[in-house]
């Protein structure tokens, strides 16, 4: 495990994971020490940053900063239950097909091909128009954009490990494929297969985050980052702090993650290619 | 389906080239026969039915009848795909349920969204013709200075942009551009009919922003591709030859870290596709992208469908193209018949 914290010794992981660190505080404890109820208005609409409301007002005269630090939880919630469930179905596909190697393993691994070559938030809208917007709808649809990509993964680990030594001996104990599999194999892929879960989660980040900036996530009157952005943009040269502060909040978050992605794909000796964020899926 | 093939099985012996032109083609037609379902199956998973919801609560029974039988809905699910199919594969994308709803005799999407894909096509061309020399250039200019200053700076901003959502980036710049500086408008409004290129300015940013979010990785592959080269024997022995470095770049580097670069280029292209809805919506830009998030916002099933149809085409045959053009550029590439 102790391999898994190399990447601190490259100066920009480390500086990736304080930042992290540093956002993902504000956004789970922010609302400890937020100054105003979010939701409730404090001044007169889109008013410059003041004693009052440090960032000023948005364009409900709502106080900037407490909406900042309520509104990070959900993008980053959000991301993280989207990007588990990905990696509980795609455990699942990859396990059967890499292990079975049956008749099921081309065919899943065609399937996953063909779903690979659909654009993303293209897949997400087209479901949001059909499931109504909502959180569940969100979670849902990122993990099903999520799961093809790490099926693919865990196949691939899963088919070089099941020809080891050790699980071969497990068969031969008699023990069944479901504790072979969980037992042998799984405990033997995890590393590589986690390895990606940081760039998958960032990804997450940025189409949700986007979905909400549509208006097609989170409906108003949360406080979402994304959501922020959205609303005050029209106004965003009366009050640019309602715009800026949230973006840069998005920035740092997926910037510090990035970071970290690269510093840990270097100690590991693999070529980063930061495509991958956006495009993990392929 | 066997027209194509057949030529392939004759042939594989013969070309490996058409061998894998057959199975791509193949490989392309079954994306889209997926994409198809996908498209029609994730709109019609719907609970209730699509009528109701677009004519909203207070619709009276017999209106809602009225516009399922307009919309086929009262058909059986399989009908009422293989008629969309059959209906787009002629040319016809239907007609948009709102538009219906709202009482319209006839509301065909292809009169919707003619307009807008002409501007959202000029907007993806201006951004690809720019980000083709910028990427090449750009990268080239790291790899000659890998592990200076500006191979440096070139490596941190592209990370940077590339972690930045396309809202972001479009709203930092707004924040920079129009409200700092005041030197660009915020919006790009384009009146109907009206040429996006007849008011560049309105194109700066949308373009800046896109390029932003897609440049880095062409940057990135073309660094590591002329790296690479440039540690070559025969670049080194072209440099011993006392050939001027200008051209030991430009004929011998480049040309080999071009082949990789093309692929990228690719993937850049589709995530164009993906960039331009969201872009679109951050400058109010009358393209496609609006047009699809405003007609998923009001459950405009059917104009959803063909639009998501079209641009999965879009998408999907950049990559055909793509894969084509890099094999035929690297014979290296092609897979073994």
């Amino acid at each position: 495990m102790r391999s898994a914290f190399r990447f601190l010794r490259i100066r920009s992981g480390a500086i990736g994971l304080a930042v992290v660190v540093l956002v993902v505080a504000v956004a789970f404890l922010g609302r400890y020490i937020a100054p105003h109820d979010p939701s409730a208005p404090v001044g007169t609409p889109l008013a410059g940053p003041s004693s009052a409301a440090h960032l000023g007002t948005d364009f409900l005269g709502r106080d900037v900063l407490s909406r900042l630090l309520y509104g990070g939880r959900s993008v980053i919630g959000l991301a993280a239950a989207a990007t588990a469930l990905g990696y509980v179905v795609g455990l699942a596909i990859g396990l059967i097909a890499g292990y079975t190697r049956s008749k099921l393993d081309p065919l899943l691994m065609r399937t996953v091909d063909v779903m690979l070559a659909f654009p993303p938030l293209l897949f997400l809208l087209v479901l949001i128009t059909g499931a109504g917007t909502g959180v569940g709808v969100l979670v849902v649809g990122v993990a099903a954009i999520q799961a093809p990509g790490i099926s693919r993964i865990v196949r691939t680990a899963t088919l070089e490990v099941s020809v080891r030594g050790y699980v071969e001996a497990a068969i031969a104990r008699g023990e069944r494929a479901g504790a072979v599999v969980v037992r042998e194999v799984l405990p033997n892929i995890l590393a590589p297969v986690l390895v990606d879960a940081g760039l998958r989660f960032t990804y997450s980040i940025l189409i949700i985050a986007s979905v909400n900036y549509l208006g097609l996530g989170l409906q108003p009157p949360s406080s979402d980052w994304a959501l922020m952005i959205s609303e005050n943009r029209e106004y965003i040269s009366l009050n640019i702090w309602a715009v800026l502060a949230p973006a840069a909040m998005i920035a740092l978050l997926t910037i510090g993650v990035n970071l970290m992605g690269d510093a840990i794909a270097r100690s590991l000796g693999r070529s980063y290619v930061p495509r991958t964020a956006r495009s993990v899926v392929a | 389906m066997t027209t194509v093939a057949e030529p392939r099985r004759e042939t594989r012996e013969a070309s490996p080239v058409l061998a894998f032109l057959g199975r791509r083609i193949l490989g392309a037609i079954a994306a889209l026969f997926v994409a198809s379902l996908l498209i029609f199956a994730g709109t019609a998973i719907l609970p209730g039915d699509a009528a109701s919801v677009v004519l909203g609560r207070g619709a009276t029974p017999q209106a809602v009848k009225e516009l399922d039988q307009r919309l086929n809905l009262d058909r059986p699910l399989v009908e009422q795909y293989t008629t969309w199919l059959g209906g787009l594969v002629h040319g016809d994308l239907g007609d948009s349920s709102v538009g219906l709803a709202q009482g319209a005799k006839e509301a065909p999407i292809w009169d919707i969204i003619s307009s807008p894909v002409k501007n959202s096509v000029i907007l993806a061309l201006v951004t690809a013709l720019l980000m083709i020399p910028l990427s090449l250039g750009l990268g080239a200019l790291a790899a000659v200075f890998a592990g200076r200053t500006v191979d440096h700076a070139i490596s941190i901003g592209s990370l940077a942009a590339i972690a930045l959502p396309e809202f972001v980036i479009g709203s930092l710049l707004i924040g920079v551009f129009f409200v700092w500086l005041d030197v660009l408008p915020p919006v790009a409004l384009i009146p109907p009919g009206d040429n996006p290129l007849s008011d560049p300015t309105k194109l700066v940013l949308p373009v800046a922003t896109l390029l932003l979010a897609s440049l880095a990785a062409g940057i990135r592959m073309v660094r590591a591709g002329m790296v690479e080269v440039l540690q070559t024997e025969y670049v080194q022995t072209a440099r011993l030859n006392g050939l001027a470095e200008r051209w030991v770049l430009w004929r011998y580097a480049m040309r080999n870290a071009l082949a990789p670069s093309v692929q990228v280029l690719a993937q850049n292209l589709q995530w164009l596709i993906g960039g331009i809805i969201i872009t679109e919506n951050v400058f109010a830009y009358p393209g496609i992208g609006s047009t699809l998030v405003t007609a998923v916002g009001n459950r405009d099933t059917t104009l959803v469908q063909s639009v998501a149809m079209l641009i999965a085409v879009v998408y999907i045959m950049v990559n055909l193209v793509a894969d084509l053009i890099v094999m035929l550029l690297v014979p290296k590439l092609r897979e073994p018949a």
